[in-house]
């Protein structure tokens, strides 16, 4: 039961990052109905630009503010050198392009940081561990990364639903040439949409940089399960993202816990363990495919 | 009715808040050029993709030679004999005329999961690219990339390739669209010629050549077939006269009555 | 005689002396570079039937590359060691024969893209480019997660195939055997992009919709187009093993996807030489460039990046000057 809860926490963290991803993410496919993959690298960015920072001042909350920034004005200007002119491309040349830009960050990181990789402490203040049910200790950095998941959640919710720029990406998302007849400055939209979703990516990045190594392609490992939260919850739509990521995050993670197990009750350990490691590493991608069979555009596709 | 081809019993489907098709029932007749008008909006071009199968109506049926199509997937539906032709003229730009009309062939004869001959030299096409070509006087043209035809010569063709399965009824979706008076000619003459081979329910804003062609007239308005007659009829009823002819192209309404 | 025609004259001739070659300017390891091309040349043009003429773009074709390759590995390896690959539910051995072991990937291959064809055809668009490319990964983990054939590691091939009147462990022998293969998959794409089926699929390429209301069951069409291309991947997979003599999920990953999808690009989309030409061009760019300076990649993505921007044509287009899609 405490390992039960315990994982289900994690797969609540796990969910939080993906979402934080794939936020940013579904909203430029939605929007500027451009494929992405660099998506990863402004991850990666925001990891490294933290964790530089974090050493270099001795204070997370410093990183934080260098990484968030870093990695927004890198993904604005990326929109204005490359992306802006693949947004009337077919999705081919939207792939190949940013095929390369992943290939160039993944580079320039390993040309700046080198090719070890980088480890962030846990900042002093939430190295701790804090009881949320009597007797489950858990780790209050995880606790601090679900609770700012949340607030950025909260906040993209007021943001789209209460103030005038946010309505404007939502009339965007779900009719283009409309927004533009209502008089909306598109490219500038576009750009701080872009923006937008940078800045949480690398937010996700320099959140993940205590728990993960930080790395040269580091970003792609989770851009592809941010594909999979995509997929599932349905392009452009933000809920979707919120519901997608939350269900791949907790599939992934008790997958890894408990399938083991599960298959100990059946087959020799050994034999379990390897099926279940298969098994574990492949379950997000089978929940893709059954929501494909049942839904192919998604649990809450955002129009239509 | 024995000598309905196609039918629909009250059809509806809705967009959002928008009713798009209304309880439509609708009678074409074999060997009837039926024509489908209605002011802007009115959703003539949903009805025909729900008559193609392009669209899933929300409620209703459809029937066409004789049983029920409504759940008949779109490929199955033209292999019965409904061929349609689009609005914005949807032939392949890449091929050439040839090559367009085909696959067009190739479509109504067999499978084609045939992977070793070349197309072009398959006897079932090869017989028919010629009769094909010259129904819609594109013999010069056979070479020709699709891009490269005027705007009338793609409208030919995008019929002719409609015609190349031999249909038994043809949805034709406004083919006057666009098309300068030259080609307004050429079309209403094709059209004509066909009017004795194959069934036709015809949309068009064009209204002198609705009136020139057609045998009946629907007229839809906000989704609803407001009334369904012969010409002369259409032109002196009372409801279509203030829905529709009274506010746009009044000069067909007032003359005749 | 056109510059298409001597375009590719040019290159067959150029490919058939290259190990002459390699022996006069005493540089064996061209002969190994070359096998490497011509391998990763199939990959490239089993692509393209799907991309440039299907029009179907997926970002997970390495996964087929990788089943093909693994295919051969783990049964040849077995059959070196005599030790049965399945117990259950019926027992299946190990073997050493590239005659049964190819058709086999070529086989299983064929049925991973079945699977994932089905699934992903279902959708379009942005849709068909992440599923591809999440089925891909799922493969990739799946591989990475077998310890038992090495897992992340990957694992070694002993010896190569045998092949009854070929040396398949002779370097030049093992190159020739390779021309031939693309060779005749080249032939064999050709005879098809032009056949019935060809036509069906490019008619697709351009207006799926249309063909559909033209009579075309599209998604059989489009299924079994994948499905070859996912088969051709997999022959190549069975190369690539006894070429390196050696497999890892690294085969798999999406960059390797990436990277034969830049092949097809940048030789010229919707053509049959265009792949070989792109292939070739990318491995030996990556080839000289590593020889100035380890991070290449460095380069190689923004070329890539211009590449797409101004040069969409590819090598082929700018060398033969024809405008593609037809084989």
């Amino acid at each position: 039961m405490l390992l039960f809860v315990e994982q289900i926490l994690n797969g609540l963290q796990l969910g939080i990052m993906l979402f934080l991803m794939s936020a940013g993410l579904t909203l430029v496919f939605g929007i500027m109905q451009v494929i992405n993959l660099a998506h990863g690298s402004f991850y990666m960015i925001g990891a490294y630009v933290g964790a530089t920072v974090t050493a270099q001042t001795g204070s997370f909350v410093l990183g934080c503010l260098a990484a968030l920034p870093a990695a927004a004005l890198t993904g604005m200007v990326v929109e204005i050198l490359v992306l802006r002119r693949l947004y009337e491309r077919d999705h081919l040349d939207q792939v190949l392009a940013t095929f390369g830009l992943i290939m160039f960050f993944n580079e320039l990181t390993r040309i700046v940081w080198g090719r070890q990789p980088l480890f962030m402490d846990v900042p002093a203040w939430l190295a701790g561990s804090v009881e949320l049910i009597p007797g489950v200790p858990y780790p209050s950095y995880r606790i601090a990364v679900i609770a700012v998941g949340i607030l950025v959640g909260v906040l993209l919710y007021l943001l789209f639903t209460r103030t005038r720029t946010g309505m404007q990406i939502r009339a965007g998302a779900s009719n283009r040439e409309m927004a533009g007849a209502l008089g909306v400055n598109i490219r500038l939209l576009y750009t701080l949409v872009f923006g937008l979703g940078t800045l949480l990516a690398g937010l996700a990045g320099v959140m993940a940089g205590p728990i993960l190594a930080v790395e040269s392609g580091m970003g792609e490992s989770i851009l592809i399960l941010t594909f999979v939260v995509i997929v599932i919850g349905g392009i452009g739509s933000i809920r979707g993202a919120l519901a997608g990521a939350l269900l791949v995050g907790l599939v992934d993670t008790l997958g890894r816990a408990f399938l083991p197990l599960l298959l100990r009750l059946f087959f020799s350990p050994a034999y379990a363990d390897g099926v279940a490691a298969s098994l574990a590493s492949m379950s997000v991608y089978l929940l893709m495919a059954a929501v494909l069979v049942w839904r192919p555009r998604g649990l809450l596709p955002a129009h239509g | 009715m024995a000598d309905t081809l196609l039918a629909t019993r009250s059809l509806s489907k809705r967009f959002g808040a928008v009713q798009a098709t209304k309880d439509l029932t609708l009678e074409v007749a074999h060997g009837e050029l039926h024509a489908l008008i209605g002011p802007n909006g009115a959703g003539k071009t949903t009805v025909l993709n729900q008559l193609s199968g392009e669209l899933t109506p929300d409620r209703g049926r459809i029937y066409f030679d004789g049983r029920s199509i409504t759940n008949l997937r779109v490929h199955k539906r033209a292999q019965m004999g409904l061929a349609r032709s689009y609005q914005i003229t949807s032939v392949f730009d890449h091929l050439t005329v040839r090559e367009n009309l085909s696959l067009a062939i190739q479509a109504h004869n067999g499978h084609s999961f045939r992977f070793w001959r070349r197309a072009g030299d398959d006897p079932l096409i090869r017989g028919a690219i010629d009769p094909a070509m010259a129904r819609v006087g594109l013999e010069q043209r056979s070479r020709v990339p699709a891009a490269n035809l005027s705007h009338g010569e793609r409208r030919q063709l995008e019929v002719g390739m409609a015609l190349c399965g031999r249909p038994k009824m043809l949805l034709l979706d406004e083919p006057y669209a666009g098309m300068g008076p030259g080609g307004t000619v050429e079309l209403t003459k094709l059209i004509r010629r066909l009017k004795s081979e194959v069934t036709i329910l015809l949309v068009e804003h064009d209204m002198g050549a609705v009136f020139s062609l057609a045998d009946r007239i629907t007229v839809l308005v906000y989704g609803q077939a407001i009334a369904s007659g012969s010409p002369e009829a259409i032109r002196c009823d009372r409801a279509v006269r203030q829905a529709y002819l009274g506010e746009g192209d009044n000069h067909h309404g007032n003359a005749a009555c | 005689m056109n510059r298409k025609t001597l375009a590719i004259t040019g290159g067959a001739i150029l490919l058939l002396v290259l190990p002459l070659l390699a022996a006069l300017l005493d540089e064996p390891y061209l002969v190994t570079l070359f096998s490497r091309i011509l391998i990763y040349a199939l990959a490239a043009v089993s692509l393209d039937l799907m991309l440039g003429f299907g029009g179907m773009v997926s970002l997970g074709h390495a996964a087929f590359f990788g089943v093909g390759a693994y295919a051969v590995c783990i049964l040849s390896v077995h059959g070196f060691e005599g030790t049965p690959v399945l117990t259950w539910p019926f027992t299946v051995g190990g073997h050493e024969s590239a005659l049964l072991l190819w058709p086999l990937a070529v086989l299983l291959a064929a049925l991973a893209a079945a699977v994932i064809g089905a699934l992903s055809l279902r959708t379009s668009g942005m849709h068909f480019i992440m599923i591809t490319l999440a089925f891909a990964q799922m493969l990739y983990y799946f591989f990475v997660s077998l310890e038992t054939y090495g897992g992340d590691d990957g694992m070694s091939l002993f010896a190569r195939n045998t092949m009854p009147g070929v040396d398949l462990a002779d370097d030049r022998q093992f190159y020739y055997l390779c021309l031939a293969v693309l060779a005749t998959f080249l032939f064999l794409a050709h005879r098809l992009v032009n056949s019935r089926f060809g036509m069906v699929v490019r008619g697709c390429k351009e207006n799926e919709r249309r063909m559909k209301t033209l009579g075309f069951p599209t998604f059989r069409y489009r299924l079994v187009c994948f499905v070859i291309a996912g088969a051709g991947a997999g022959l190549a997979g069975a190369l690539i093993t006894n070429q390196t003599e050696y497999v890892s999920p690294g085969l798999l990953h999406w960059t390797r996807s990436g990277e034969i999808l830049v092949m097809v690009l940048l030789g010229g989309m919707g053509t049959l030489f265009g792949p070989v030409l792109g292939a070739a061009a990318l491995l030996l760019m990556e080839e000289m460039l590593s020889i100035y300076t380890e991070h290449w990649m460095i380069y190689l993505g923004p070329f890539l990046i211009l590449v797409v921007l101004f040069a969409k044509r590819g090598i082929y287009g700018w060398i033969a000057g024809g405008t593609g899609n037809h084989g």
